[in-house]
């Protein structure tokens, strides 16, 4: 990873919201750098702050949402510093771009689909009339929709649920940005579309050279698509490595949890893994491992002081006390083990 | 397990379901299916959206009409039109868990009123205490406190949330329940709770289930027999490994291609397969409901019987 360029960086951000008159803290000095041409996915359950993490690049928190402190830099400007829609503009869109989660709502439905693609070529690409009408119809050969020409002028109930999603990436890539975000452009699709949307994102990545952040909560849906993963926890990324570290060494008891509660890797007959209790009250302050009180395997100093990152290898780090080296040794689960001994397996395949 | 000496809970017979009233927009939602449900089993329903899965639990729920065909439950004919007391006894005996647990409870009731709802309907209880255990006893087979009972959805988790539909329909000591997409709202780790909780009830209480899901991975898991169904049509139907083992049907085949892998090196190798309808060619050859093998069933015509028959002796 040292060899590529970082195209953004983020670095121990702090976003808060306030909530009936209580102040809370949703992203927990989180750090990470992207690097130009890659596809990181970020995973993590509902109210685990990925969202707002990646929103935060885009200047999209709600009004009552603040950056308290931190830096997000991109281009060499610190994107936690713009404070005005005007600086905004000048990034939305044309630098980074977002696929929303619900095609079903995210598209107007009195514009016929031609008109809402061309709104982002004339803002942001300053073409006009016939020009401008040809290259969406070239984005929409691209995204994958037959008869261009006749679906320009067709509205979105017109089009299936697969189908508007790919005019939800229409309009992102519009704009040529060179980051695209994708919070969970497939959650809402059927598994056979949800297959081709994420081929779709592959294909598309390398015409438009896209560096893309996928967002999602089910892990087996990015073992295809990224290159890198972040697991995220209670506002903080607590664990990251490329995709095949991710998936055969996790090293973090969350990450631990989250991958075997996954259906395909369960027994039939026997119970799944599920986690226990609930994430943490973001009211509150946390003290040491957020995942401490939910972690069976939990150490004392889990509750007590918050882990820094350890590495693991020159790509993989995860915050975690049991890589210290003064820590017991504790085993994962029989079903991380079990995964280490695929990734032998289908790496001789 | 010998099939011919296990009992058969319940049936469609040529289920057919329609919309709308007037010919010319009519349109078939379940077309001609046919399948049995053994007792204590779970039968797994998988399609894409649009393909009639939910209309089939809701024609055997009685909520959908039943435009031809027939239901059986416990050998006794249940579409049409039957007697009041028979449907007193099918609303205790069969219930529904819902998909979103965040839309499927009433805001403005108590939990406890939520789950005595069918109590109060078919009033299968002699005194309020009667109700009341009934309604703690359901709560705490659900894994939540008895005092839960005096508080509203808002106050629980999504999770918690989905428990109250199970316990509601427990409350009525039900012996089937359709399960439509009781795991797609909710986050993977609560999934996992949920699904341990439906297979521990019933190996608790004898249940059978009727699984509805999009998802062939939560289906592999929890279910023991399958069927695929497309556009109102079943396009076949095996034991859950036969099906994912030798897979006949070229739909089938694609959705179960589709699966997400949680291993990259596999994933990333794995070929995609596509689903096109115009790869059958039933102009002359009309396709027939075949068992392939034992207990395995496909639709296809004899073409194709030939081809695939062939393919798994490959």
């Amino acid at each position: 990873m040292a060899d590529k360029k970082k195209i953004l960086s983020v670095k121990d951000l702090v976003v808060k919201f306030e909530l009936r008159g209580r102040v809370l803290t949703a992203i927990r000095e989180a750090s990470l750098d992207l690097y130009e041409g890659e596809s990181l996915a970020i995973v993590g359950e509902s109210g685990s702050g990925k969202s707002v993490f990646t929103k935060t690049f885009m200047g999209l928190l709600d009004g009552n949402g603040w950056i308290d402190s931190g830096s997000i830099i991109y281009n060499g400007e610190d994107l936690a510093q713009y404070k005005t829609e005007n600086d905004w503009i000048k990034i939305r869109g044309r630098e980074i771009a977002m696929v929303f989660q619900e095609p079903m709502t995210s598209l107007n439905p009195l514009m016929t689909i031609g008109s809402q693609i061309e709104e982002a070529v004339i803002l942001h690409r300053g073409l006009k009339g016939e020009e401008a009408k040809k290259l969406v119809i070239d984005i929409l050969n691209d995204v994958g929709i037959a008869e261009p020409e006749k679906r320009y002028h067709q509205y979105p109930h017109e089009f299936s649920g697969g189908m508007r999603q790919r005019v939800v990436i229409a309009i992102a890539i519009a704009c040529n940005p060179r980051i695209l975000i994708c919070d969970e452009p497939t959650t809402a699709l059927d598994v056979t579309i949800q297959a081709q949307i994420l081929q779709l994102l592959r294909s598309l990545k390398e015409k438009y050279n896209l560096t893309i952040i996928y967002i999602t909560h089910d892990l087996g849906v990015v073992a295809n698509v990224a290159d890198r993963i972040a697991v995220m926890y209670a506002g903080d990324i607590i664990e990251i490595g490329t995709c095949e570290e991710i998936f055969y060494d996790p090293r973090h008891p969350y990450t631990w949890a989250l991958l075997s509660s996954l259906p395909q890797l369960g027994v039939k007959g026997e119970k799944l893994h599920s986690i226990k209790g609930t994430p943490p009250n973001l009211f509150n302050e946390i003290r040491g491992d957020a995942f401490a009180p939910r972690n069976p395997r939990a150490l004392k100093i889990d509750f007590v002081e918050r882990p820094p990152y350890f590495s693991v290898s020159p790509t993989h780090k995860a915050k975690t006390w049991l890589l210290d080296p003064r820590a017991p040794k504790v085993e994962p689960p029989e079903s991380i083990k079990k995964l280490r001994s695929q990734w032998r397996m289908s790496e001789n395949e | 397990m010998n099939d011919k000496q296990r009992e058969v809970l319940l049936e469609t017979k040529n289920l057919r379901v329609e919309f709308g009233n007037r010919k010319k927009k009519k349109f078939v939602a379940v077309d001609d299916v046919s399948f049995h449900i053994y007792k204590g089993e779970t039968f797994g329903l998988v399609g894409e959206s649009g393909s009639g899965k939910t209309t089939i639990g809701r024609a055997i729920m009685r909520i959908n009409e039943v435009a031809g065909g027939e239901i059986f439950f416990k050998g006794q004919r249940i579409s049409g039109k039957i007697s009041k007391d028979l449907d007193r006894e099918l609303t205790r005996k069969i219930q529904m868990i819902f998909q979103d647990p965040m839309a499927s409870l009433n805001e403005r009731a108590k939990v406890d009123y939520i789950v005595s709802e069918g109590l109060y309907n078919i009033k299968n209880y002699s005194s309020e205490e009667e109700r009341e255990e009934k309604v703690c006893k359901a709560l705490l087979d659900v894994g939540l406190l008895p005092e839960f009972a005096d508080r509203f959805p808002h106050e629980f988790s999504g999770g918690q949330r989905q428990r109250i539909g199970i316990a509601r329909t427990l409350v009525m000591e039900p012996e089937f329940i359709i399960a439509d997409e009781p795991i797609s709202a909710l986050d993977v780790s609560i999934r996992a709770q949920v699904l341990n909780l439906l297979s521990e009830l019933q190996k608790k209480k004898g249940l059978t289930y009727l699984f509805i899901t999009h998802d062939l991975s939560v289906a592999r898991f929890i279910t023991d027999r399958i069927a695929v169904i497309r556009k109102g049509k079943i396009v076949e139907l095996a034991d859950t490994e036969k099906l994912f083992e030798h897979p006949y049907h070229p739909y089938t085949r694609a959705l179960l291609s589709a699966i997400p892998l949680p291993d990259p090196i596999r994933e990333k190798k794995k070929v995609l397969e596509v689903y096109d309808p115009r790869c059958h060619d039933y102009t002359n050859d009309p396709p027939k409901w075949v068992e392939i093998e034992p207990e395995h069933f496909v639709l296809a015509n004899e073409k194709e019987v030939e081809e695939y028959r062939s393919r798994s002796r490959a």
